[in-house]
């Protein structure tokens, strides 16, 4: 799993798609609105700070961020770690559980380590510094029950940006063969795969590789949410009791899936390639479509300027409305961290500090999130990032957006949707048997 | 006097024993600084890891004694045994094959190239195990890549069916893995090897000439049996190596396709940090420690009962 990931870490923000509606148009609205933003007075005054933070490495963004926050706040330092998103679901129990936790943490899960006590509840916090007066939904995906479902109770984290996934495409070589503008329904998208099939293009570039993670298990959820109801998939994500992935309309996207690999959609290679192989390759020309997240927009910008478009994911019908999966670039603070207050007042700053707004817009592609009044930043013409924010209002809209379903246990990826994926490309495992694998493996861990 | 004269006389047994209870304590304190290291690096951890494997635990909440279960737990979920089978299927690569043919290039060295050529033939093969297994896995992941100079090559010489993503080919993955384990294992039983030839009594190959033997006689029946007890040290080397397997892996494949490359390295891994399963991947590194013994004991065996 490479850092990509870090972003599969989608949380639940759809138990309720109302909340997500209001949230993403909320935050559209913001833009063209701009209200006077939120007063910050820093908890640590003059007295110098050094913040203890640990990053995930290969993503620019909390870095820009740390660096803007010590323009602004002088007094305060910082002391950063950094890993691969994969080593980081491996060291981040024992950096919480040690003698120095960190006051702010990328988190690649979370309900673990709230559950072991080993992250600060953030109640308070949400109280004091007026989180909870923020859109809704921002928060909901970082809530951890009591009885370790998330969605509900005590806040465990906050986002830093809120990411968002869907198709991206390749302008130019989309305009070769006739789409000039995003399908709207799968049926329009399936021709068009079939047309770039046809004139002996790479229809999707995905990555595949072990070492990255199983990419198809985007387009396979993609394909999940255009066939069918999105609440059953966050309920599986989040570990309701009884939740199964192996439902009709499930197994009808993974026969979808199936027959796209089996049509030469994917590149032959797929089970070899890494998740920078495959936005290097896509970079290249490779491939009319990719399915991604906005976290590369910066990357697509640079590679393909002002000829990378993106779309959301189209239904099966149009009354169904577009899907994506959508979650907080998560962080946390540690139960033992010595300067939480700081670390939570950084975490209001990045959402309400116009010039750390720009910078999330800028660095990390994202929507910002923070109050509904905060100023919405600007996006460069011709960015990819202007077709992905206005993607977030569609989907909110529709109430379709959703977790990643990598993110339901901390191995399933590893041990579930990898293996099972890579088999299905290798011919070796059927749509059928794929979900049923994926499922025993999930109720196993789940069983520990 | 006579008994006073008895008393004072050195005793032949005393006067041996106490250079030797001396030579003991001293030897004994010497070794005791490593002990202490070994002790506290292998042995506790070794102790610990076996604690553990009877334990559900997830590395930072309470223990709980569950007896034998997770040895069961390796046994009943077939990824993990099957990465016990795919270990055993590295061995051919890791262990069979860089032996094998190790013997044969120290065997042709020794006849056709010795002096300064032989010494760069020597270099070159060693070479690979100067180069850390992680640099060596991501160079030959570029190489056996699609777009790879493998490809590229067999593209370029008329062989582009055979073109394919090697680390990602459910029938070709495991020997591509296998195949850098050769790169670098290779040199090593070679050099080693090479080393053992050198001193064999040349006298014997020159008796074998005169009595008309060609160098397949001269290799099957000199150099091999003479080098038994090296061919042992690259045989438990290279087992282990195989067995153990975990970073060529990891930087190459990740266990992949499908598992068709997992390892119990991988999978104790997987176990131990990303699921927080203390308990099974103790219990797999356990077994896999017993495999392993199970394999050397009896090739250590054979060395000793020659070397008698």
């Amino acid at each position: 799993m490479v850092s990509d990931d870090k972003h599969f870490s989608l949380p639940e923000e759809i138990l309720s798609t109302r909340k997500v509606l209001t949230f993403l148009v909320v935050l559209a609205l913001a833009g063209a609105v701009t209200l006077p933003a939120q007063t910050l007075v820093p908890p640590f005054g003059k007295n110098p700070v050094v913040l203890n933070a640990y990053f995930e490495t290969g993503f620019d963004i909390p870095y820009k961020l740390a660096e803007e926050f010590t323009k602004q706040y002088p007094n305060v330092t910082w002391d950063i770690k950094q890993d691969q998103f994969a080593n980081l679901i491996n060291v981040t129990p024992r950096l919480l559980s040690g003698d120095n936790p960190p006051d702010l943490i990328r988190l690649p899960t979370m309900v673990s380590f709230a559950k072991q006590g080993l992250l600060m509840n953030l109640d308070s916090y949400a109280d004091k510094l007026g989180w909870n007066k923020w859109p809704v939904p921002q928060m909901v995906q970082n809530r951890v029950g009591s009885d370790g479902i998330r969605g509900a109770g005590s806040l465990y984290a906050m986002g830093l940006n809120y990411s968002m996934t869907g198709v991206f495409y390749n302008k130019k070589l989309a305009a070769q063969i006739g789409m000039t503008k995003p399908p709207k329904t799968l049926a329009e998208f399936e021709t068009i795969l079939a047309k770039a099939k046809a004139a002996k293009l790479q229809p999707i570039m995905e990555w595949g590789s072990a070492k990255s993670g199983m990419g198809l298990a985007f387009p396979l959820q993609a394909l999940m949410a255009a066939v069918g109801p999105v609440k059953p998939i966050n309920e599986w994500i989040f570990n309701k009791k009884g939740a199964t992935i192996d439902t009709p309309s499930n197994l009808k996207a993974a026969q979808m899936l199936e027959a796209w690999i089996n049509k030469g959609y994917f590149p032959a290679d797929i089970n070899a390639i890494e998740y920078t192989d495959a936005a290097a390759r896509f970079g290249q020309g490779e491939g009319v479509f990719t399915f991604n997240g906005d976290w590369q927009n910066p990357g697509y910008d640079k590679d393909l300027p002002g000829n990378v478009g993106f779309f959301a994911m189209p239904p099966d019908t149009a009354s169904r409305g577009p899907a994506a999966m959508s979650a907080p670039l998560t962080y946390g603070i540690a139960a033992k961290a010595k300067n939480a207050d700081a670390a939570a007042f950084f975490l209001t700053w990045v959402a309400i500090n116009p010039v750390a707004r720009q910078i999330n817009i800028d660095i990390g592609g994202s929507n910002p999130g923070g109050p509904a009044s905060a100023p919405a930043g600007k996006v460069a013409a011709g960015s990819v990032t202007n077709e992905t924010l206005a993607a977030g209002v569609e989907v909110g809209k529709a109430g379709n957006a959703m977790d990643f379903i990598a993110n339901a246990t901390s191995a399933i990826f590893a041990q579930g949707w990898t293996p099972e994926l890579q088999k299905m490309v290798g011919g070796k495992q059927t749509a059928a048997g794929m979900l049923k694998a994926v499922q025993a493996e999930y109720l196993r861990e789940l069983e520990q | 006097m006579k008994q006073r004269s008895f008393l004072l006389a050195p005793r032949p047994e005393a006067n041996s024993r106490r250079p030797i209870r001396r030579e003991l304590v001293v030897g004994w304190l010497f070794a005791l600084p490593a002990l202490a290291f070994y002790a506290l690096f292998v042995l506790v951890p070794f102790l610990m890891s076996l604690e553990y494997s009877f334990f559900r635990w997830d590395g930072i909440g309470v223990m709980k004694w569950v007896g034998l279960k997770n040895y069961l737990t390796v046994f009943e979920v077939p990824v993990l045994f099957e990465s016990i089978i795919n270990a055993f299927k590295l061995v051919l690569f890791f262990s069979l094959i860089p032996v094998g043919l190790g013997l044969v290039v120290a065997s042709v060295m020794h006849k056709v190239a010795a002096g300064t050529f032989g010494s760069v033939a020597r270099t070159i093969l060693f070479l690979p195990q100067v180069i850390p297994l992680v640099a060596a896995g991501i160079i030959w992941g570029w190489i056996l890549a699609m777009p790879g100079l493998l490809n590229e090559t067999l593209r370029a010489t008329g062989l582009e069916s055979w073109a394919r993503a090697w680390l990602g080919d459910f029938d070709w993955a495991l020997p591509a893995v296998g195949m850098i384990g050769i790169w670098v294992l290779l040199g090593f039983c070679t050099v080693l090897l090479a080393t053992a030839i050198a001193k064999i009594d040349p006298s014997l190959f020159e008796s074998a000439r005169i009595d008309g033997s060609n160098w397949l006689q001269e290799f099957l029946s000199i150099t091999v049996p003479l080098l038994r007890q090296e061919i042992g040290v690259c045989l438990t080397v290279t087992i282990i190596a195989a067995l153990a397997a975990f970073d060529i892996v990891y930087v190459s494949t990740g266990g992949g396709p499908g598992n068709a490359t997992a390892v119990p390295g991988i999978q104790i891994y997987i176990l131990a940090f990303t699921e927080q399963r203390i308990g099974p991947a103790s219990a797999l590194a356990v077994l896999l420690m017993v495999l392993v013994l199970l394999v050397i004991l009896p090739i250590q065996r054979l060395t000793r009962e020659e070397r008698s």
